[in-house]
């Protein structure tokens, strides 16, 4: 057939995967005071935790902290932890695309200094792409830098930074100021910066969610110097990696099991032996997770072969949203509720909190019009 | 999984003799009610259809899964044959002890209530019941069948239709689906075998719904191959449509339900070989709800890219879609078996629910 076929191969999971997950299982039931649902949760003493038991940067170089397990035994461990409900905000984007960044294009002394505190669960990383005028495009970035004696000189804004107000460093996405006219290649001058979120000039300001939580920040660059060892990767080559960046992001398996507890709780409201329009429709939402699952691990296989699947990932994201968004909607058609947060009932809360989470699943990461828009170029049509 | 060279072999050369036979004459020809008989001797050479069985019983001792991955281009090239119902039957009749056909067989019964039963007649049998919607039972030589004895279920080896009034039926893809009653119809012992372990009236069920999803998996291929070419092709306000955003958003959703159905029969097809029931029932039943969803869906869009066109009788689109909406029916819908799906997990109860996702 002429069209290319995204590729899924069935993966199994090693043994070691497998004896790695019931020690996971063991910590979580430690550690059961930390879990909750739909948290996002950000909790250092949990990352330490992790750290400690070497769950975190666990595919890399030992020299740089690492633990050069394979990417089945980093995505067991993410699937634990995600279906418990576990808080990795303070680690999980570093793990996930700041330290894999670094490792690819830092310099030796900034993979010497980040990536082993990363590893130990000390060093939270937030992402600096987001502007009031640049979301899904990316490249119309208008934060600048300029060279100055000894680093650069930063002004701008950026927003929608998540975690920012508790975080100590964010990777930067910026571009070069040129004089007079901008350049003609949208992608030129782009620059990525290792940006200590102390440095003075930086004014970080809550922006409230639609559920009143404090996640989203705005932040401000006023004149912020950035010293010469910490500009990542090369001037003028930020394009190149912060698409590689993006690729670690939208790779991970983490974008169908935030709701895993609501599923959960709506298998026990349904009962053992459940009516058959219930069953089915639950049946349909465990069948679409399976699938996910397994396309998931696919691409852990995939990655562990040092491939780059980003249509595979594209795809996987783009149907587990679908899937996470599905939830509160049929959790509503088999039990209705009014939803409300604080409710005492389990089940009552949950409605309410995905209900009001459901939106953002399609959006951040990538659209879901611009993840469909990389699936249309791996098609061909673009 | 690797795909062991053998396999890949065996793929290429059936994608290459349905590529040259599977055509749309062929298919619709067949849909007239002519079987299609070089195409079927032409997958008969190569030893697929009782590749299961041991080399004793003239098979290869070949393993499930690599045949079903045969069945995927069965789906793939709309073939009308009845591959996986004579793969099905033979390894029934080996089952009972009974020596299959080395030609096209039919299977049942392929619905659950359907339900057949013997009662000892002399040293024979008499066979009663009714076997519904059985794929080309009137066009083969041979139909095996799964009833009740007194001792428990047997396999029937029947000549032709076996006596049984015939009502003939088409499902809406043109493919014969015949309904056969047996009213104490007599049969001789040797026609009759007790099943051995493993092999029931479940399995058959169950072991068909994994065949019908993933050939359904196949012909979603081949219903998306056909939408992105054509709309690579079809200009309308001076471009090829594939360059309207609408158009390709829609697209990549086809891609993505494509991607995820080949991905479920392959849950159900890794299942095969673990050598739970349980477990293999669970997975087939996740394979054919998510292949059905994904079916609905992906048939809507690969319609909407063709416009008219692929709604005429002379572009091939429709030899994909008919076949979907007729097979996402048959050996149990996606509603059914998402019941079943949730039935499980219900009964596991609700925090046994992830062990029972990640369990090996």
């Amino acid at each position: 057939m002429a069209t290319p076929m995204f590729r899924f191969d069935p993966v199994e999971l090693p043994p070691e995967a497998l004896a790695l997950r019931s020690e996971v299982r063991a910590f979580i039931r430690q550690h059961e005071q930390f879990m909750g649902f739909g948290q996002d949760g950000c909790n250092r003493e949990f990352s330490r935790a992790m750290g400690r038991r070497g769950w975190i940067g666990m595919t890399w170089p030992k020299q740089y902290g690492g633990h050069q397990r394979s990417a089945f035994e980093r995505y067991v461990v993410i699937e634990e932890m995600l279906a418990a409900g576990a808080p990795l905000s303070a680690h999980y984007i570093a793990d996930r695309q700041s330290g894999p960044n670094i490792l690819r294009f830092g310099t030796e002394e900034q993979k010497q200094f980040f990536c082993p505190k990363i590893a130990a669960g000390e060093l939270t990383f937030c992402i600096g792409m987001s502007e009031p005028n640049s979301g899904s495009d990316l490249a119309g970035t208008r934060t600048r830098a300029v060279k100055v004696d000894g680093g650069y000189r930063i002004n701008g804004s950026k927003l929608w930074t998540s975690n920012a107000h508790r975080s100590d460093y964010a990777i930067l996405f910026c571009k070069m100021a040129v004089d007079g006219m901008e350049e003609p290649d949208r992608h030129a001058g782009a620059t990525q910066f290792l940006l200590d979120l102390k440095s003075p000039g930086l004014d970080i300001r809550p922006v409230l969610n639609l559920l009143g939580e404090h996640h989203f920040n705005e932040i401000f660059l006023t004149d912020v110097f950035v010293p010469d060892n910490r500009l990542l990767g090369r001037e003028g080559n930020g394009w190149n990696q912060v698409t590689s960046e993006l690729a670690f992001e939208r790779s991970a398996p983490d974008r169908f099991l935030v709701l895993f507890q609501m599923l959960r709780e709506m298998v026990r409201v349904a009962g053992p032996t459940p009516d058959k329009a219930t069953a089915a429709a639950l049946g349909k939402l465990i069948s679409q997770l399976a699938t996910l699952r397994s396309m998931s691990l696919s691409i852990a296989g995939m990655l562990s072969e040092g491939l780059q699947p980003n249509n595979e990932s594209a795809v996987v994201k783009d149907l587990g949203t679908r899937y996470e968004q599905d939830i509160p909607v049929v959790a509503r058609q088999l039990f209705s509720a009014e939803p409300e947060l604080e409710a005492m009932e389990t089940y009552v809360s949950m409605i309410a909190r995905s209900t009001m989470n459901a939106p953002r699943f399609s959006i951040q990461g990538g659209t879901r019009e611009i993840l469909r828009g990389i699936i249309a170029r791996g098609l061909g049509l673009r | 999984m690797a795909i062991r060279d053998e396999t890949r072999m065996l793929l290429e050369s059936v994608t290459r003799l349905f590529e040259d036979k599977s055509i749309k004459q062929v298919i619709d020809r067949a849909e007239t009610g002519v079987f299609a008989n070089d195409l079927w001797q032409a997958v008969a050479e190569t030893g697929v259809p009782l590749a299961t069985l041991p080399e004793s019983a003239g098979g290869a001792d070949a393993e499930w899964s690599d045949l079903y991955a045969v069945l995927r281009l069965v789906g793939r090239h709309s073939a009308p044959i009845p591959l996986a119902e004579t793969m099905l039957a033979g390894w029934v009749a080996h089952g009972a002890g009974l020596e299959p056909s080395d030609g096209p067989m039919s299977v049942g019964p392929v619905r659950l209530r359907d339900r057949l039963s013997l009662e000892r007649d002399g040293n024979g049998w008499r066979l009663s019941g009714v076997a519904g919607r059985l794929p080309y039972a009137s066009h083969v030589a041979k139909t095996v069948v799964i009833a009740d004895g007194p001792d428990g279920e047997m396999g029937v080896l029947l000549d032709g239709t076996g006596g049984a009034s015939v009502t003939a039926g088409k499902n809406i893809a043109g493919e014969a689906r015949d309904t056969l009653t047996f009213d104490a119809v007599r049969l001789g012992a040797d026609a009759v075998g007790p099943l051995r372990q493993g092999v029931s009236r479940e399995v058959l069920y169950r072991r068909g719904a994994l065949a019908r999803a993933v050939m359904m998996s196949g012909a979603l291929e081949r219903a998306m191959d056909l939408a992105v070419s054509y709309a690579q092709e079809r200009v309308q306000f001076g471009r090829p449509i594939s360059k309207f955003q609408a158009v390709q958003q829609n697209l990549a959703v086809l891609a993505g339900q494509t991607a995820a159905a080949v991905a479920a029969a392959n849950l159900g097809i890794e299942a095969l070989g673990a050598g739970d029931a349980e477990r293999e029932t669970f997975l087939i039943a996740i394979a054919k709800t998510r292949v059905g969803e994904a079916a609905t869906l992906a048939c809507e869009i690969a319609h909407q890219v063709h416009g008219a066109m692929g709604f005429t009788k002379e572009y091939a689109l429709q030899l994909s879609t008919r076949r979907l909406w007729s097979w996402r029916e048959e050996f149990g819908s996606d509603p059914e078996w998402a019941a079943h799906v949730g039935s499980c997990a219900c009964a596991n109860g609700a925090d046994g629910l992830w062990e029972m996702l990640t369990a090996v």
